[in-house]
């Protein structure tokens, strides 16, 4: 193995060890962690396969979860013949999903990727509205409002596993999130996933050259929809139920965040995204009602600030703490993200209070926030959480550009191999 | 082979009521170095978005050695082996130098639609795009994204483009447009190195380099071929020297 070789596949053993280790950490053996890190391991495929269409070919999706959901409902029908007696165990039913992924994703994407832009994004919204309307008609494929479920402690074993435990599934799923992260970061090297991002850069010259675009953006979708059936399937597995929210507007909304927030502009930002979105999603929700709330306004944010996403921001510093310049950072970055910190306060406070009075106006206006109590209906609050935003938005804006200045003249100082 | 590479009767384009290309009949011979000359606005460029099917002709025929494409889509007829550039630069601005070239050698040599071997896997495809990479002088620059190249640098590359899948006909429009005088003669060289044993088409405005480099020569002159034959034919038309070469000279 040359040493070229080595460094390259050095990140893929590490992910696998990490996939492998993590449960056994320490604080990461509960149940709650492991299916905290279960639903991680889902995300992580289904962010990347949305990131298919958007980042490497340039198809803003609003359906992609349709080819997510439509997995999980073959791969839970799968899981219910195998409990009926067909020879397929558990950990090959998330490749069923991902074929029923695929076979739809063929049947529906020939139309929708004739062409990229405002037309594909308005198709990908009228078919996923339209799946979802037949998913309340279709009562014997999806359950209706139920849903369907089955039991995968019923299906064959499997080298000796039942997959009762949840460890047991983690590990399924860990396996697929390996052997898939692996194939669709291949699939980007690939004669037809180099002409996706050409397509996307100029599908005009990729017919010169001899592409017809709409055959590259069919394979692509078709791709991407293999992987979200594959996300879907194990979706099924891990909870052993499925419902039309699988197919719905919001799961679709969830993928595009988690790969935007991500960065859609590096293969592993969708990685980061889902990893932190789910977290956020699981741990935000224990902490408050208002959880959408402040993904809206993350989303926002991030796309006014920092288009690149997580891996974006990563890729923007990482010339700079290779350069070793990075405590030079620190003070302009403080001095912005302090009041930064300060306005998202009074805004969290402002948030909170309005959303506590609103919608349970049963309770009162008395509460504790942060082992603070308040009363609502005092002016106070409505004041301090004013001004603390005012403030921390002043302070803020007088910082980013000190900030901004500081980043640009390290970055040039890291590209040009130390001259001053 | 007898066809020609290249016929085109009776070829009419309107846009709107403008009629723009208003019958053109014109035959371009296999191997031949051909340029189209006329003045702005003549319709050279429409005529060769016709020809690489970029527009749909109004009326006429188009055809390929022989083959009618009258109408096909641009990729089916550079598969057949017609290959162009754009007077307007057109490249892939976030893939970089490399991957822009590589993008133009992948069909030639038959990788197609693959997604079962990787694409540096074939060693054709990698030493195809590096010996072109050599060609239009761009080696240094092969990891840079191609839309923060120079102007220079862009047209360097949309020739590279336009030649790197070895098509047996090349169109190129205007492409030594907007060079300065080096870097036009060494785009001249590379054309003149690469074109041999091909057939080539070209769009130029610098006479010099026409009469240096073509074998014949066409005269368009708002939507219609005014003359065509070797170059010193062209030169001692009268019609060509009121129309065109006159105009130029006063
Ligand atoms: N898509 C289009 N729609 C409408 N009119 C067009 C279109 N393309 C070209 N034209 C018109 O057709 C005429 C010929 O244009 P064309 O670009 O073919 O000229 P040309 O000979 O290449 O000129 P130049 O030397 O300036 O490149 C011009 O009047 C132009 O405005
Ligand atoms: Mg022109």
């Amino acid at each position: 193995m040359t040493a070229e070789r080595r460094r390259a596949l050095m990140p893929w053993g590490i992910f696998a060890l990490v996939l492998v280790v993590l449960p056994h950490l320490p604080g990461f053996g509960s149940g709650y962690a492991v299916s905290l890190l279960s639903q991680m391991g889902i995300a992580v495929i289904f962010a990347l396969s949305y990131n298919m269409l958007l980042g490497h070919t340039g198809l803003l999706s609003f359906g992609h979860a349709v080819y997510f959901g439509l997995g999980a409902f073959v791969a839970m029908h799968a899981v219910r013949w195998a409990a009926a007696g067909l020879w397929l165990p558990i950990p090959l039913v998330p490749l069923v999903g991902g074929l029923g992924g695929l076979f739809f994703a063929a049947l529906l994407g020939w139309p929708s990727t004739r062409r990229a832009g405002t037309v594909f994004a308005m198709i990908s919204l009228g078919i996923a509205e339209m799946v979802v309307a037949l998913s309340y008609m279709i009562v014997s494929f999806f359950g209706g409002e139920e849903g369907i479920n089955g039991d995968r402690t019923k299906a064959p074993s499997f080298l000796g596993f039942g997959f009762g435990p949840q460890i047991e599934v983690y590990y399924v799923i860990a396996a697929w999130c390996f052997a898939s992260v692996a194939a669709m970061y291949a699939f980007t090297r690939t004669p037809v996933g180099r002409m996706c991002n050409a397509v996307r850069d100029n599908p005009e010259r990729a017919e010169f050259v001899g592409y017809n675009p709409q055959v590259v953006r069919y394979v692509a979708f078709m791709a991407a929809g293999f992987f979200a059936g594959i996300a879907g399937g194990l979706n099924a597995i891990n909870y052993e139920i499925v419902t039309a929210i699988s197919v719905g507007a919001a799961t679709s909304g969830a993928v595009l965040l988690m790969a935007f927030i991500g960065g859609v502009g590096h293969f592993v930002g969708p990685v980061l995204g889902a990893v932190a979105i789910t977290y956020l999603q699981v741990s935000l929700s224990d902490f408050t009602h208002a959880w959408l709330l402040y993904f809206g306004l993350m989303f926002v944010l991030m796309v006014l600030f920092a288009p690149g996403g997580l891996a974006g921001l990563w890729f923007m510093h990482a010339p700079i703490l290779r350069a070793g310049l990075g405590a030079r950072l620190i003070g302009p970055y403080a001095r912005a993200v302090g009041p930064a910190l300060v306005l998202a306060l009074g805004a969290i406070i402002a948030i909170e209070v309005n959303y506590r009075v609103s919608t349970r106006p049963d309770l009162g206006t008395a509460f504790e926030f942060a082992g603070i109590a308040f009363d609502a209906s005092q002016p106070w609050v409505w004041l301090l959480a004013g001004s603390l935003a005012a403030a921390g938005f002043w302070g803020m804006r007088r910082g980013l550009g000190p900030a901004f200045e500081r980043h640009a003249s390290l970055m040039a100082e890291a590209k040009g191999g130390g001259a001053p | 082979m007898t066809a020609p590479a290249i016929r085109l009767s009776d070829l009419r384009k309107n846009f709107g009521a403008t009629e723009i290309i208003r019958g053109v009949d014109l035959e371009i011979r296999q191997g031949e170095r051909h340029a189209i000359i006329g003045p702005n606005g003549a319709g050279k460029s429409t005529l060769f978005n016709l020809v690489t099917g970029r527009l749909a002709p109004t009326e006429g025929r188009i055809e390929f050695e022989g083959q009618d494409i009258t109408a096909w889509p641009p990729y089916r007829i550079a598969r057949l082996g017609l290959a162009r550039s754009f007077q307007v630069t057109n490249i892939f601005p976030r893939l970089s130098v490399f991957e822009n070239l590589r993008c133009a050698v992948l069909w030639p040599l038959r990788q197609g639609y693959a997604f079962w071997r990787m694409v540096d896997t074939p060693a054709d495809v990698r030493e195809r795009t590096h010996e072109v990479l050599g060609k239009i002088g761009l080696a240094a620059r092969a990891q840079v994204p191609a839309g923060l190249l120079s102007y220079a640098e862009q047209r360097a590359l949309e020739i590279g483009i336009a030649i790197a899948g070895g098509a047996r006909v090349i169109l190129l429009d205007e492409p030594t447009a907007g060079m300065n005088r080096g870097e036009a003669e060494r785009a001249v060289a590379l054309i003149r190195e690469v074109s041999a044993g091909r057939t080539l088409v070209m769009v130029e405005h610098d006479m010099s380099v026409v009469f240096d480099l073509a074998d014949r020569i066409t005269v368009l002159v708002y939507g219609q071929v005014i003359a065509s034959g070797p170059p010193a034919e062209i030169r001692a038309d009268r019609a060509v020297k009121e129309a065109y070469l006159g105009e130029a000279a006063a």
